[in-house]
């Protein structure tokens, strides 16, 4: 087999192979009833060509395609700067807080900060960064903040993408390979996004925060359930544009199961744009975690350092000391633009149009 | 297209529905029940239940989600826990304040936005382009309410040039016609009053118009580059069309559609963030209001607002998808 180009939908593969007949007839009822006049052998032996062929063919296409898309991605500046951003900021994240000179939540030097007269100590050789309004070491504080900040984002997505992606998965192989009965099935679950994507993503967020209540668990559930519609429509969009792939008439005709050729055939050929999607919705949840906290429905626990919740309180000091302000404003802008350039990195390289 | 327009909004009417069970089911499931929410922890048990009959909450579910959609549907939404005045008229009274800050930040964005990816896409490369790619993609990045307090402390608190506050000055004794304060400047003939509300909404739209900016810039860059592609970009060219004639003609009007559907999705993020925008201005708009029932917990005013929005929402979706039928003649046909 001649190597692909990467991205397209690998149109006619199996069928382009010498070893594989094409299917003799082109209406699909026709095609059912040659497939169930073969004798349990051919149909076997067709079978373990099937999944010979499969599986070279799988890895082969599996590999230069991804392999392809990251040797792009190697080259362009965008995708190198934004995962070195990243880099840096999960390792602070993961391995930061073992070494700040002090707890992030004592208090120690409270007596030196005298919010009455304005007076919050700034930068020392003692404290890096100098001291918050409540006389904690700041540097502590924004490194043990990454990691807070990391996890919100990082639950937040995974949760988003698990129910989104079950959701949309299900609504797109129904759709696709589920005739009547699944268009319905999908009409009814894509209603159900459609309710949701019909309130607007902060107030969706705020909704379900003032349902929950404020804690560390909540804001991770709202800032999930904002990007549930987007992977839910995202992965189903994607599925049904894979769905009359060749490869799965192929599939099909061949006597995969229904199920089996969604999970194993359609869901892995549409996964890309779903992946590129969580890069950028790590960045979104970064921030819409801030806002949250800046409309009091963050974490309440003052003892635990986060940067949105930081960001609020320094706000209303803007005047007495901006630095407070700067620390974790440029901690969360630096990392979300870090997710938004790899996502927008990985969208180009992934995608063929935009390729030079 | 009348089937078509017919079609869609019967299909609003099981999202509307659903939407409204759900605040329904989330009222009734608040802590203490909505008898809390309006009695507050105060409540004496006679008081509670007295309300309770009151409120008809000891009758069947299906009874009580029935009259509930009754009032929805008359425009009953219930008295603000916090202000004691009918949610209905505190919205009146503040929802123009926030269709004049999301509109005029819109108008800004789109002005500035086509124009400017129009220009990155052309000069594909260079500094214009580079700038502008990465200058939308970290404008997406600064939480709004961030920028917000950093525009207010220099352009109002240092500068002086704006007002940091507010929608018009307390001074102003401007007479009310509609509640949109520019317009009622205009309409009653004090100009003064509307001037200072023009200057009042400066900030706060410019604030708000960074985030619509940064992904129009980015959809119209990518959607002229696409077009400039075309074989029908490359004829018009070699026919010797001026290139002020081929982008009206042929490159902007088919680029600018994709462009359209984004405008349609932004709304909700313009909503969002007239909710930061408005509370760090003290703009009195619904966004302020929504900001500061979450602090009272203000149930009746906050699911009276998400029903409000999400109507407005949907509705301004469904326009946009109307108006794709005007301007692009390939899917008036279906």
């Amino acid at each position: 087999m001649t190597e692909p180009t990467p991205m397209l939908t690998p149109e006619g593969q199996p069928a382009a192979s010498p070893d594989l007949e094409p299917p003799p007839l082109q209406a699909p009822e026709v095609r059912t009833r040659g497939w169930q006049a073969l004798t349990p052998r051919g149909r076997k032996q067709r079978l373990d060509r099937l999944a010979e062929l499969a599986a070279v063919h799988a890895d082969e296409k599996g590999r230069s395609l991804w392999a392809e898309a990251f040797r792009r991605l190697r080259r362009n500046p965008a995708a190198v700067i934004g995962a070195v951003i990243l880099l840096l900021f999960v390792l602070v994240a993961l391995i930061g807080p073992f070494f700040v000179p002090y707890s992030p939540t004592s208090t120690e030097w409270a007596d030196q900060v005298k919010e009455g007269q304005n007076i919050i100590p700034g930068p020392s050789a003692e404290h890096w960064f100098g001291l918050d309004h409540n006389g904690r070491d700041e540097f502590s504080r924004v490194i043990v903040g990454a990691r807070q900040t990391l996890l919100v984002g990082v639950v937040a997505t995974t949760l988003g993408l698990t129910v989104g992606c079950l959701i949309g998965g299900l609504a797109g192989a129904a759709y696709g390979l589920g005739g009547r009965r699944g268009r319905q099935i999908d009409n009814f679950m894509m209603r159900i996004i459609d309710m949701l994507l019909a309130m607007p993503s902060l107030l969706l967020a705020v909704s379900v925060a003032a349902l929950l209540g404020p804690s560390l668990i909540t804001v991770m559930i709202a800032v999930g359930v904002i990007s549930v519609p987007v992977f839910a429509r995202l992965l189903r969009g994607s599925m049904i544009s894979q769905a009359h792939a060749e490869y799965v008439t192929a599939a099909t005709a061949l006597g995969v199961r229904r199920g089996k050729v969604a999970i194993g055939h359609v869901l892995p050929n549409s996964l890309a744009p779903v992946l590129v999607q969580a890069t950028l919705t790590l960045a979104t949840a970064i921030i819409e975690a801030a806002a949250l906290s800046f409309l009091g429905l963050g974490n309440p626990d003052p003892a635990v350092p986060e940067w949105g919740v930081m960001l609020t309180d320094a706000l209303t000091r803007l005047e007495v000391a901006p630095r407070l302000t700067v620390y974790p404003a440029i901690g969360i802008i630096i990392t979300a633009f870090g997710f938004t350039l790899l996502g927008e990195a990985m969208r180009e390289s992934l995608d063929p149009k935009l390729r030079r | 297209m009348l089937r078509y327009v017919v079609r869609r909004l019967l299909q609003l009417i099981p999202t509307l529905l659903g939407l409204s069970l759900i605040l329904f089911i989330w009222l009734h499931r608040l802590p203490g029940g909505p008898e809390t929410a309006i009695l507050g922890e105060r409540g004496t048990p006679e008081s509670r239940a007295q309300l309770r009959h009151d409120l008809g909450l000891d009758q069947p579910l299906w009874i009580q989600y029935g009259r509930f959609m009754r009032r929805m549907l008359t425009g009953d939404l219930g008295v603000s826990i916090s202000t004691h005045r009918p949610v209905v008229t505190e919205f009146a009274e503040r929802f123009p304040g926030t269709v004049e800050l999301t509109v005029s930040a819109l108008l800004l964005a789109i002005g500035l936005g086509i124009p400017l990816g129009y220009l990155a896409a052309r000069r594909r490369g260079s500094m214009v382009d580079h700038g502008s790619v990465a200058g939308s993609l970290l404008g997406v990045c600064v939480p709004i309410f961030v920028l917000a307090y950093l525009v207010k402390e220099v352009f109002a608190v240092k500068l002086g040039w704006f007002p940091a506050a507010g929608r018009q000055d307390v001074t102003i004794d401007a007479t009310r016609v509609t509640n949109f304060y520019i317009l009622d400047g205009i309409l009653t003939g004090e100009w003064d009053a509307a001037a200072d509300a023009l200057k009042h909404l400066v900030l706060p739209a410019v604030t708000l118009a960074t985030i619509p900016l940064a992904i129009i810039v980015r959809m119209t860059r990518a959607s002229v580059l696409e077009v400039l592609g075309e074989d029908y970009v490359r004829t018009a060219q070699a026919k010797g069309l001026t290139e002020n004639t081929v982008r009206r003609r042929h490159v902007m009007r088919n680029a600018l559609l994709p462009v359209v559907t984004t405008i349609g999705l932004l709304t909700g993020g313009l909503l969002s963030g007239a909710v930061l925008t408005e509370t760090v201005y003290a703009f009195t708009g619904i966004g302020q209001f929504i900001a500061e029932s979450i602090d009272h917990r203000d149930y009746p005013v906050l699911m009276g607002f998400i029903m409000f929005i999400a109507i407005i929402y949907v509705t301004v979706n469904l326009l946009v998808d109307l108006s794709y039928g005007l301007i692009d003649p390939r899917v008036r046909v279906r």
